[in-house]
């Protein structure tokens, strides 16, 4: 192997990619051939940095240097300033937005450095496709101790050491869910990765699995060490084909090194692995449902009890991991259970990764350790919300979630305190919404989400999501009566208590959150006919305040079917014959001057 | 076991044939294998008409009330024809926030689409999809096979007039 003194990093995520890193890619490497720089620089497509607001991104190494915003316009300049000459090139450098300062150094920047990076420790490190990059950074180490150094309840006893928690949603201890498995009788057991990242607004799996394929497959080897398995499966969603494919090249290379297959490092241990593809449907993320659709079935689930750890796929013991919570598996073998223990709260331990979106200025993943607070996660590796808008609340949990309103953004990131506040960790998604957002279309969106994704085999699902759907359409169109309010919450109790899996029971979270914390939203679109933030349609008038109009125009401009008259220095009218209430104008109109 | 008689359907070519045989012969003594046999299938065809679901059943020797329940299950099987360009539309709570409906009704209008439909042309299907997981780019709009972030509804009708 050539020995390069300078190795690019280049993001090849899904957010670089729709920025058109791969054309990028190409042209840079043209560049270097013309430039005769081939031999000593090398360009190494990673999975997702996790930086996705500033994509493409790309980090030199060994120096640390962090470029962003690349466009192939910059190639030239920047091959012969940094690769020939040695020099930064400043403008493609971040800018820290608040006090304009350039920061070169990756792990200065404000996003990196509050995040503790263990579950996504490879992310951006290495080449998602090589197994030896993998092995060069401790990699299947972690499975060499389990099989040749431990028996399975020592592994078993250093998981529940490490106080690691499903990192899918419900939070239960991965240690204890292993060692129900392991106990449970019989010869065929099956280990299973829950791939299928349904909930709306959280992309860290589908990250993990294109940037670090290899510590899943190592988490689910010790795994089936741990429960004596001899098959595995990830059940991955088939929106994500990057992820599978690389998933495919690891498996690939696993198999060739002996990881995976037959007589596993001379251990006498069997395990191999399957991929197998979801067809869309977000009830499958609920165990029993993707065990069901593992045998070919319609995704459906069953009553629990028996768990999964008794009669799971194919009627075998089973367990099924998250693929955050694999990710950290070895980890916790190769450093120990106290290791992973020393970060956290008391009843949640290590780290988090969160995926950071919405109305916030830094998009992307966020690996924090528990108990760090809310506030620091928005405010100081977020950046805070864009266009000097105020926060109104940030969504946890997704649509089994709550929203956190301002006053409880001091809560450190704990299953139990989140749970405390009305939302719950889930599976990581956090959703910035600023004043702009109507926090009763927003509940109507997650029981849209829900009611259409209801499997329909319990009544209180099926039937009482619809109803709260149709309640919430009621109130956005203008429609609503106060006894609506009260309906909603008692058939949200019921919905809670009577349905079957967790889909139902935690469906009318986004419901009841949003009425705890803004219950005068409710009340000004009932009782007013008011929608505060602008955004319910039926709601609005389409009328131009002459008092708030500054004249400028921009409406007028952006309006597609040429409705607003407007001349300089006049306030602009809006036609209702002609108006699609599009709400173009709302969006483009900066001073709030139109109702 | 692959059925003797072939249905007849104005979208199943003489060349898809064969490749939909040769799916239903490599799968048929594996359980659990219909969802990945519809899903290439469909790859094939582009969508399943009831007559191919009714031969993929018999072909694997199930019943056909369970075939159509899967396909008719999981929302990636399609029982409509698909336009020449799909357009899926992110639904995500990220992409919502960043309005993305603004960005339907905007398609919706100029080519008279409704979600789930297909244009009369058929140019375009119009798909409001669950989280594409791309909730950095807020709002996402996906053609085809290229992605598009940040599609304000001014965008969006610029960025689909590429597509004939």
């Amino acid at each position: 192997m050539n020995k390069v003194r300078t190795q690019l990093m280049l993001c090849g995520g899904t957010g670089c990619h729709a920025y058109k890193s791969d054309v990028f890619q190409e042209e840079l490497q043209k560049e270097l051939e013309r430039q005769g720089l081939v031999d000593e620089i090398k360009i190494i497509e990673t999975g997702c940095n996790g930086f996705c607001a500033v994509g493409p991104v790309m980090l030199v190494q060994p120096e640390g240097i962090f470029y962003q915003k690349l466009k192939v316009k910059d190639i030239p300049h920047l091959v012969e300033e940094h690769f020939l000459k040695g020099r930064t090139v400043k403008k493609l450098l971040y800018v820290e937005p608040a006090s304009k300062e350039t920061i070169p150094n990756m792990h200065e920047i404000p996003f990196f450095e509050h995040q503790v990076f263990w579950a996504m420790r490879n992310k951006g490190a290495i080449d998602p496709e090589v197994i030896d990059e993998y092995i060069a950074r401790d990699g299947y180490f972690g499975a060499a101790k389990a099989l040749q150094e431990m028996q399975p309840e020592q592994i078993i006893a250093e998981v529940k050491k490490s106080g690691l928690r499903g990192r899918g949603g419900a939070g239960f201890p991965t240690g204890l869910k292993w060692e129900f498995a392991s106990k449970s009788p019989g010869d065929v057991k099956y280990v299973l990765c829950n791939a299928d990242e349904g909930d709306p607004g959280a992309f860290m799996d589908r990250s993990i699995l294109e940037s670090d394929p290899h510590a899943i497959l190592e988490g689910m080897l010790i795994a089936a060490r741990a429960i004596n398995a001899r098959h595995g499966y990830i059940y991955a969603r088939t929106e994500y084909p990057l992820a599978i494919r690389r998933l495919g090249i690891a498996i690939q290379q696993a198999r060739e090194y002996g990881l995976l297959g037959i007589d596993i490092l001379g251990s006498g241990f069997d395990f191999n692995i399957d991929i197998y593809q979801g067809a869309g449907a977000f009830v499958c993320g609920e165990e029993t449902a993707l065990m069901r659709s593992i045998e070919g079935k319609r995704g459906m689930p069953r009553p629990r009890p028996p768990f999964p750890a008794l009669k799971g796929l194919w009627e075998k013991p089973t367990i099924l991991n998250n693929v955050e919570t694999l990710s950290n598996i070895a980890q916790i073998i190769r450093k120990g259970g106290d290791w992973y223990a020393s970060v956290g709260t008391e009843s949640s331990k290590g780290t988090k990764v969160f995926a950071l979106s919405g109305d916030v200025n830094n998009i992307g993943l966020v690996e924090v350790p528990m108990g760090t607070t809310l506030r620091t996660m928005i405010y100081d590796i977020g950046g805070g919300v864009p266009n000097k808008k105020k926060f109104k609340a940030v969504q946890l949990g997704g649509p089994s979630g709550g929203c956190v309103p301002e006053q409880h953004l001091d809560i450190p990131i704990d299953y139990e305190e989140i749970a405390k506040v009305g939302a719950i960790m889930g599976s990581g998604g956090a959703i910035v919404m600023d004043e702009n957002t109507c926090m009763v279309d927003m509940a109507r969106f997650f029981m849209d989400f829900v009611q259409d994704e209801s499997c329909g085999k319990c009544t209180p699902c099926r039937e009482g999501t619809r109803r709260l759907l149709q309640l919430l359409e009621k109130i956005c169109e203008g429609r609503g009566v106060p006894e609506d309010i009260e309906t909603m919450q008692e058939l949200s109790g019921t919905i809670k208590e009577a349905a079957l899996c967790g889909l139902g029971q935690t469906g009318p979270n986004p419901v009841l959150s949003t009425l705890r914390y803004f219950k005068d939203e409710y009340e000004a679109h009932v009782l007013e006919k008011r929608c505060p933030a602008k955004r319910c349609v039926a709601l609005l008038k389409f009328e131009v305040q002459p008092e708030m109009c500054t004249k400028c125009g921009m409406c007028f401009r952006a309006c597609p079917v040429e409705a607003i008259t407007w001349k300089k220095k006049e306030v602009a009218v809006i036609d209702k014959e002609k108006c699609i209430k599009c709400m173009t104008c709302f969006e483009k109109c900066k001073f709030n001057a139109i109702d | 076991m692959v059925p003797d008689i072939r249905p007849e359907h104005s979208d199943i070519s003489d060349e898809m044939w064969p490749k939909i045989d040769d799916i239903i012969t490599a799968n048929c003594d594996i359980p659990g294998s219909i969802i990945g046999v519809l899903r290439e299938c469909q790859d094939v065809v582009g969508w399943l008409p009831v007559e191919l679901i009714d031969y993929i059943s018999d072909g694997l020797n199930l019943p056909r009330s369970e075939v159509f329940g899967v396909a008719s299950f999981y929302s990636l099987f399609s029982m409509t024809p698909k336009g020449r360009h799909q357009i899926k539309a992110c639904m995500g709570t990220a992409c919502y926030v960043k309005g993305i409906k603004e960005v339907i009704s905007r398609i919706g209008n100029e080519y008279q689409l409704k979600e789930g439909c297909t244009t009369e042309d058929r140019r375009f299907t119009l798909d409001a999809v669950r989280c594409l997981g791309a909730c950095g780019l807020a709002p996402v709009v996906v053609v085809d096979q290229d992605t598009y972030g940040d599609v304000k509804a001014d965008k969006v009708i610029e960025v689909l007039e590429k597509y004939e």
